[in-house]
């Protein structure tokens, strides 16, 4: 499958439905897996990255899962097609950072990807709309027991499925989901919440992972140890956590709806004239603008079907992916931004405009706490 | 009490910690606690003390630093990049790694998904050890029957395992 056919549609994750799917916007489950006495890729020779890295996409492509897939080695890809990529989160910025030795491969629907020599020989991951990390786990578990059958995992009794980095030994899994949180960002509450989430062993962590920003009001949570329970207690930990975050979510956004009304009415009313007249945007400014419109889908505020038109923006807008529309290699950050406000207008045109009646209809009662 | 850190001067300085509801104690000296910053308790975590301290250990011991026979990877690599170089490293540095993974992790013993081809092992040296003690009991209650009984169930594995 060529590269222009897997940006010509956006991810199943995006498009799928999912339970509680308005505030999780996505579950991922990725599961880090070496093979047996092969140096680790960040200690591997050239010769031994190939080596590790011919036998395992070989495996990766026989998956029937795989059967209608796009694989391509990284050297292959140009810089903008690597960051493409990591904005639909199907590679991580280290291994866009890869070169020769290393590739990736994933399925027509982007919902299931395998990076080979990131960290790690495999970093495979499944990803869905909305809260079923459960069912994204089966996924991708079943997918790692028919490579097993063909790769020689590197495994020990103790320690479980050893990993180059100690934090990631014993499953090898790190779960997590993509909240959308403005109702607790707006009541300045987010700050409590990733602390005591942080205290109980969980990560939170901005749009792109590690050391990144939070932006758009978009926070992924993840497990942060993987050593001494297994997958389903981990999974099981996570979820109950998210359901609790889920609920405080539900519930902030209840409280401004009754008590801040005219904030909400306000920041819902500007993000909307500002995304309909800007002529310059900056990818920050109209994630922080976006979000407050898909808050404004999620109350009512405007109608349902612009759902998906919204959603696809937080992806269109991402530097690579405009500067790929747009079809040439070098944009200045300026040019960008023009092009970013033109898309964004042209798509708010077809969004009618906010209709605070129904807001005020759609809100349900908070829950004293 | 000694100093955990020079371990030569008095302790003054106890601290306790509960991370993930495990507790973590450290005891310092007076001139060690103001070395690690302990002062500005918000700075301060004692698991990276904890860690740390357990890495320098680990190399005072091993000055002639370990090194995996498989990938050639050293003490020092680990130390620079905080990455291992191959699976076979985690025996080699076992000793290090332990404390380490200890800090770092709920547990220190895997339970999750096992590989096919290892459910067997599993199994097995599950069965043997649990042998192995009702063998233990057996002989030092002095009933040989069963003692008896109880080894050739054991053979019984091991040959399984050879097979």
């Amino acid at each position: 499958m060529k590269f222009s056919r897997i940006i010509a549609s956006s991810g199943e994750w995006l498009s799928g439905d999912g339970p509680n799917r308005q505030i999780v916007v996505s579950s991922r489950v990725r599961l880090a897996r070496n093979l047996r006495e092969k140096p680790f890729p960040g200690w591997a020779k050239k010769a031994e990255r190939l080596d590790v890295m011919r036998l395992v996409k070989e495996a990766v492509e026989q998956l029937p899962e795989m059967s209608e897939s796009y694989s391509e080695n990284l050297e292959a890809l140009s810089p903008l097609e690597k960051q493409v990529l990591v904005e639909r989160h199907l590679i991580s910025r280290e291994h866009a950072a890869k070169g020769v030795g290393s590739a990736v491969v994933t399925n027509a629907p982007q919902s299931l990807s395998v990076m080979i020599n990131e960290e790690d020989h495999l970093r495979m991951q499944a990803i869905r709309c909305g809260l079923q990390l459960d069912k994204v786990f089966e996924m991708i578990n079943r997918v790692d027991s028919e490579l097993e059958e063909v790769l020689d995992f590197a495994f020990d009794a103790e320690l479980g499925y050893l990993t180059a980095c100690p934090t990631n030994v014993g499953t090898g899994m790190r779960a997590s989901a993509m909240l959308h949180l403005p109702g607790l960002v707006m009541s300045d509450q987010i700050n409590k919440i990733v602390n005591s989430v942080n205290k109980i062993g969980l990560a939170v962590r901005g749009l792109h992972g590690e050391g990144t920003e939070a932006m758009g009001n978009l926070f992924q949570v993840s497990n942060q140890t993987t050593l001494g329970e297994t997958e389903e207690e981990i999974i099981g930990r996570l979820t109950r956590v998210i359901e609790q975050i889920l609920e405080h979510e539900q519930n902030a956004r209840a409280l401004l709806a009754q008590r801040k009304s005219v904030t909400l009415h306000d920041q819902i009313g500007r993000a909307y004239g500002v995304l309909s007249h800007a002529y310059s945007m900056s990818s920050k400014e109209a994630l922080n603008l976006l979000s407050v419109i898909k808050l404004g889908v999620d109350l009512k505020v405007f109608p349902d079907a612009h759902r998906f038109p919204i959603d696809e923006l937080f992806i269109e807008t991402q530097p690579a992916h405009l500067q790929k529309g747009a079809g040439t290699q070098k944009m200045s950050a300026e040019e960008r931004d023009t092009l970013r406000a033109s898309i964004i207008r042209a798509k708010l045109s077809q969004v009618p405009e906010p209709d605070i009646a129904r807001l005020q209809a759609a809100a349900p009662e908070p829950t004293e706490q | 009490m000694q100093c955990d850190v020079c371990k030569t001067k008095e302790a003054t300085v106890f601290l306790t910690q509960i991370v993930e509801g495990k507790m973590q104690k450290v005891n310092l000296c007076e001139s060690c606690s103001k070395e690690k910053g302990v002062n500005d308790p918000t700075g301060f975590a004692l698991a990276d003390l904890l860690l740390g301290l357990g890495s320098a250990q680990e190399i005072e011991k091993n000055p002639a630093a370990l090194k995996c026979p498989v990938c050639g990877f050293t003490q020092a690599d680990f130390k620079k990049t905080g990455r291992l170089g191959c699976s076979a490293c985690y025996a080699v540095f076992s000793d290090g790694l332990a404390g380490m993974l200890k800090n770092m992790h709920k547990g220190t013993a895997h339970t999750g998904k096992t590989p096919r081809e290892f459910q067997n092992a599993r199994k097995h040296g599950e069965a043997m050890k649990t042998l192995q003690k009702s063998l233990d009991q057996a002989v030092a209650a002095e009933e040989y029957e069963r003692a008896a009984d109880i080894r050739d169930q054991i053979r019984q594995i091991e040959a399984e395992i050879q097979a």
